[in-house]
């Protein structure tokens, strides 16, 4: 088991400190920094769609809902915190 | 500077990096909200695949990737093989690469002594909210905030599969369940005032939405959100003018 779990944590690793090294040796050229700078963005895409639909997996609309109140109360300039808790209060009321 | 004694030079040092840390863990506190109930879930789900809960909590401390531990913990339980379990490891977590040369790139002033450690506490959450809090990367100890940020993240994660392993379900399952929303939420949030900023910002996230919804029909979820990363990333290289940066 322990070493199922040190596999894990190398293969995890590598990829994550490996950049380090390598911004330290190359320079890019502005169209790989300004590809850098997007990919925040489009990081946050890939991350809440599809994977949103899933909160409750039998009822996919229970996660759109939810998203839908949080893009409502961030566009209103809401703190994130308040928008973290609107999300979990609306998931909640939906399903009960 | 000129003309303070090092004495009082110091003590600035000092005060200046307690209130970037207190920033820290105030930008990592949705963070930390989003992944107790899933570091709770967690533990429970590992301890019914057979780990203890020393090697649960080992998972989380060395580990420190939430679907991957999930799924790891799930093949344990079923009994698969090790090379296919850090496999599909590796698959999933690849997207870390891109994240942290993303964040490394902007960060490229710091020394490799601060950036090694600040790239292995890399996660979708921790990349996404440090990445969105740019203008700390240009402030005199902005590495105390973003440590700060990651350390609320990785002590809340791993604390929370502790707690897990040792309490089993401490939060009731319907709110446990509505949680589940939490990180989505978070990650909306951090979208959207970028997206009132500039809507180019919305084109660039829209595409990377449609390009991992399109592939995760055919490959697996890990490849998927690579893909949608990097493409949607890609658009940004035309969309992006010279020299903008997330804010």
């Amino acid at each position: 088991m322990m070493w199922v779990i040190i596999g894990m944590a190398i293969v995890t690793a590598v990829p994550r400190f490996l950049p380090a090294f390598i911004v330290d040796k190359l320079n890019f050229p502005s169209w790989v920094d300004r590809w850098l700078n997007a990919i925040p963005y489009a990081a946050l895409g890939a991350l809440i769609f599809p994977g949103i639909m899933t909160v409750k997996p039998d009822a996919p609309h229970v996660g759109i809902i939810g998203g839908t109140v949080a893009i409502a109360l961030a566009w209103f300039g809401m703190n994130i915190i308040l928008v973290v808790i609107g999300a979990i209060a609306t998931v909640f009321l939906v399903t009960l | 500077m000129k003309g303070l004694e090092p004495n009082t030079v110091a003590v600035t040092n000092q005060s200046e990096r307690l209130t970037m840390l207190k920033r820290g863990v105030g930008a990592g506190f949705p963070i930390m909200l989003g992944y107790l109930p899933i570091a709770i879930t967690y533990g429970v789900l590992a301890r019914q695949s057979g780990l203890s809960n020393l090697e649960l909590t080992l998972m989380s401390i060395l580990v420190f990737a939430g679907a991957a531990q999930f799924m790891g913990a799930n093949m344990i339980a079923l009994g698969t093989g090790m090379v296919e379990i850090v496999i599909a490891t590796f698959v999933l977590n690849f997207r870390h690469f891109v994240m942290s040369l993303s964040f490394m790139n902007r960060l490229r002033e710091v020394s490799l002594k601060w950036k090694v450690p600040l790239s292995l506490g890399l996660t979708d959450e921790t990349f996404t909210v440090s990445s969105l809090h740019a203008k700390e990367a240009k402030e005199p100890h902005g590495t105390w905030f973003y440590g700060a940020l990651i350390l609320t993240a990785y002590i809340s994660w791993v604390g929370g599969s502790f707690l897990g392993g040792v309490l089993g379900d401490v939060i009731p399952g319907r709110l446990s369940q509505s949680m589940g929303i939490a990180l989505y939420a978070m990650f909306i949030g951090l979208l959207i005032p970028s997206v009132k900023k500039e809507t180019r910002v919305a084109l660039i996230a829209l595409l990377a939405m449609l390009i991992n919804f399109f592939f995760s029909l055919f490959i697996s979820d890990g490849w998927a959100i690579v893909l949608g990363t990097i493409i949607g990333g890609g658009c940004g290289v035309f969309l992006l003018k010279e020299g903008e940066e997330a804010a």
